[in-house]
């Protein structure tokens, strides 16, 4: 392993073994969200394949830029913006994350340990989003697919209002994992959803509901595909697979494709 | 109960010269004539794009309005008559296209701009250098030089990046879906060839275009159509739409017909399904928020171009634009409430927003009290129709226009209005491919250069009889306008002394 500073950066990177400069460290203290970035940046043009980042406090905008398949480990909270725009890396936050992770994300995978904040894969087009425990409002707003473009994202705990607004694509599961008195998700649940399907384990409280989506029971197919990602999220988390399938699903598919098509005289 | 409401338009054909070529049937984008036993129109489907009588080579065929003897009333108009029917018959928002064809005063109409006589000399153009360049972005606050005696003298001052126009005229933003990508390569190659600069709209970018990545200007909006990294890599600056003059604080909705195979492409979603646009950027709630995005992609792009934020003129404009200054938008984009749009509902296009000439003035007298004026350029639009809106638009205090129906009427439009129908006979306004193709990019683009030239040589004869030779010295200076039959109080709003004081 080897301790890089933005200063010495290159150098230190460029003189060590090839399996040593494989992971990179960089101590996040003190640094600005700019001078991170910039270094993480310079690490993974460096040949870094891992990126562990220590001491990390609320820097902004991490893995921003990137379109390499390099993994980049946090220890700390990152701040607002988490791999926005992200195209290819894997993040994985060992701690809690902020607003706004994944924010126009197209490709590449955010897993967060802890809770994260409001508006979590805003227009997210691509990749996957996983977080362990709760998450704030607006999540998922504008989700939308392309092609083999299937943005995925797993809530292992609770969900604020407006989970999966305007949703047009992609498939969100949340799970309301040690669930206390707090609903699983809050109010306005899909409203404007013409696209995708939201997963949720357990009952939702149909006054919860946006008038745009309708609950529809699991079928074979939906259980392959809650199979596959569930599969996942518990081998990122270290979860008991069993214990949560052991609560039946209930999935929320849009009404229309078109919500809004008969507001127009012409 | 059917309304039954008479046809707008009643299509003349001279049977007597028409030779039966049914040119103009195949022309009309809106099926309004047939053949049956000769030229046969279906008046009620007539828009007046004029499409038919253009291409007729007898000049067999004549659009008029249909002047029914309805019974005049100053107060219950006949537009707002039809308009009721309509909406009583099928209870939906009326959806137009272009821009507010309302008649508001328009203040470029009562402000007229100053020359030189006598006392000190206009300049001739012709036989002096005039300089229109303009570079759009943010400016330092002062400028530092190294005066070491044994280097050459520089500037120590590190500028951030800037868009450099030969002219100070860009494109505004027209998505590829509300027009065809033939308009958009003609405004693509136009910008090219004039050293300025075209912009994608929200609806991503289509390959195409990435060979004149260097005179694009990216839009990011609510719905993020076809944002991803290289989208923005593709691109000479970013803007983030917030609002657009035509339609102040609504969202944006392309209907799922007109999202065919490339459509889908650019936009990144799947054919047939329709592209809302959510009213806000769920991301952007606050001033702070807004700051939050212009830095994610000031970061993404690596502070490598310059980062803008587009909004409608409302009532708190300036406000509104000195908070945007201060999130780091190295540009706004004012756009007032005759801008164009590809679809709007009636009420929003024509009640809602404020004259971009009054927007203009407003933002620069906020953004200079506060000091801030030189970190940020401005960029107005909204209705410019003629260099001398320019000028004058720059004198109230714009660095910059944009314009979008001019040059869309430059391109064969006729401002018809439909474009939110899809039918758009001029091949611009439409994804019908048969339409489309009617559009040659090249001879588009052509047109798009002429007009830019034009204007430039005008804006240089206004720049000549002013006696400055630098649209930089245009900039803000009110005091070369003068207001005729303004009341006081937009005077005082405008800046500018009413005419003869
Ligand atoms: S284009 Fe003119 S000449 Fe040809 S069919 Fe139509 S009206 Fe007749
Ligand atoms: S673009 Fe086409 S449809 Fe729209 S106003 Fe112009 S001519 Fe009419």
């Amino acid at each position: 392993m080897q301790n890089c500073t933005l200063a010495q950066n290159n150098l230190a990177c460029a003189e060590v073994s090839p399996q040593a400069r494989a992971t990179v460290w960089i101590n996040a203290k003190r640094l600005s969200y700019q001078e991170l970035n910039a270094t993480i940046h310079e690490a993974v043009f460096g040949g870094a394949k891992v990126v562990e980042v220590e001491n990390v406090n609320g820097q902004r905008y991490i893995g921003r830029g990137l379109n390499q398949p390099v993994e980049i480990i946090l220890h700390g909270t990152p701040g607002n913006d988490l791999g926005c725009f992200l195209n290819g890396p894997q993040i994985i936050v060992r701690g809690n994350g902020q607003d706004c992770i994944g924010n126009t994300m197209n490709d590449g995978k955010i897993v967060v340990h802890g809770d994260a904040g409001d508006v979590l894969g805003y227009g997210m087009r691509g990749g996957k989003l996983f977080i362990r425990g709760n998450v704030g409002y607006r999540v998922g707003i504008h989700m939308k697919e392309y092609r083999r473009q299937v943005p995925v994202m797993v809530i292992g705990g609770t969900a604020g209002d407006f989970f999966g607004e305007y949703m047009a694509g992609g498939i969100i599961i949340l799970l309301g994992l040690e669930q206390t008195d707090r609903p699983i998700a809050g109010d306005y649940l899909g409203t404007g959803m013409h696209g995708g399907v939201i997963y949720v384990r357990g009952e939702v409280d149909p006054a919860q509901l946006g008038k745009e989506v309708v609950v529809m029971s699991i079928t074979p197919a939906d259980e392959v595909v809650l199979d596959q990602h569930l599969s996942e999220f518990c081998r990122d988390f270290n979860l008991d697979y069993a214990a949560i399938r052991n609560k039946p699903f209930i999935k929320l598919v849009p009404t229309s494709h078109r919500p809004y098509g008969r507001l127009y005289a012409y | 109960m059917n309304s039954h409401l008479p046809a707008e338009f009643i299509v003349k054909v001279d049977h007597y010269r028409c030779r039966r070529c049914k040119r103009c049937i195949l022309n009309c984008g809106f099926s309004a004539l047939k053949f049956e036993n000769g030229v046969v129109a279906e008046h009620h489907k007539c828009v007046a794009c004029h499409r038919c009588v253009t291409f007729c080579p007898e000049q067999a065929i004549t659009v008029e309005e249909n002047r029914l003897a309805y019974k005049a009333n100053a107060h219950w108009s006949v537009e707002v008559r039809k308009n009721i029917l309509k909406q009583a018959e099928q209870g939906g928002m009326l959806l137009t296209g272009s821009g507010n064809d309302k008649p508001y005063l328009s203040y470029f109409d009562r402000l007229v701009i100053d020359a030189c006589q006598v006392t000190n000399p206009p300049i001739d153009p012709i036989r002096e250098p005039m300089e229109l360049r303009t570079y759009l972005g943010r400016k330092p606050d002062s400028l530092g030089n190294n005066t070491a005696w044994n280097k050459k003298i520089g500037l120590d001052t590190q500028l951030g990046p800037q868009l450099k126009l030969e002219t100070p005229i860009i494109f505004g933003g027209m998505s590829f879906g509300a027009i065809s990508l033939n308009a958009q390569k003609a405004l693509a190659r136009a910008a090219q060839a004039c050293g300025t600069f075209m912009n994608t709209g929200e609806g991503g970018l289509h390959k195409d275009l990435y060979p004149y990545k260097n005179n694009v200007i990216v839009q990011v909006a609510s719905g993020r159509f076809g944002v991803n990294q290289e989208y923005l890599d593709q691109a000479a600056a970013i803007e983030i739409k917030i609002g657009q003059g035509a339609k102040p604080g609504i969202g944006g909705h392309l209907p799922g017909e007109k999202v065919n195979q490339e459509v889908s492409e650019t936009r990144m979603i799947p054919i047939g399904t329709d592209a809302l646009s959510p009213a806000p950027h769920h991301d952007i709630y606050s001033i702070e928020d807004l700051a939050q995005l212009i830095y994610a992609l000031k970061e993404t792009v690596n502070y490598s171009k310059p980062v803008g934020v587009k909004i409608s003129a409302v009532h708190n404009v300036a406000a509104i634009a000195s908070g945007i200054t201060r999130a780091g938008a190295d540009f706004i984009y004012i756009d007032g409430f005759r801008g164009g749009t590809g679809a709007a509902p009636n009420v929003i296009r024509d009640h809602v927003g404020i004259p971009i000439e009054v927007a203009i003035a407003a933002v620069d007298d906020r953004l200079r009290q506060e000091g801030i004026r030189n970190q940020v350029s401005v960029i107005a639009a909204g209705g410019i129709r003629h260099s001398g809106d320019i000028a004058k638009a720059i004198a109230l205090g714009a660095d910059a226009v944009a314009i979008g129906t001019a040059a869309l009427i430059a391109m064969g439009c006729r401002v018809c209005q439909k474009c939110y129908t899809g039918n758009c006979s001029w091949g611009i306004a439409t994804q019908r491919a048969e339409l489309v193709k009617r559009l040659d990019p090249d001879q588009a683009a052509e047109r798009l250069i002429n007009l830019l030239q034009a204007w430039s040589l005008e804006l240089k004869e206004v720049l000549g009889a002013l006696g400055i030779n630098a649209i930089e010295s245009l900039r803000g200076n009110r005091e070369r306008l003068r207001g005729v039959g303004l009341d006081d109080t937009s005077l005082t709003i405008l800046g500018v002394k009413p005419a003869g004081q």
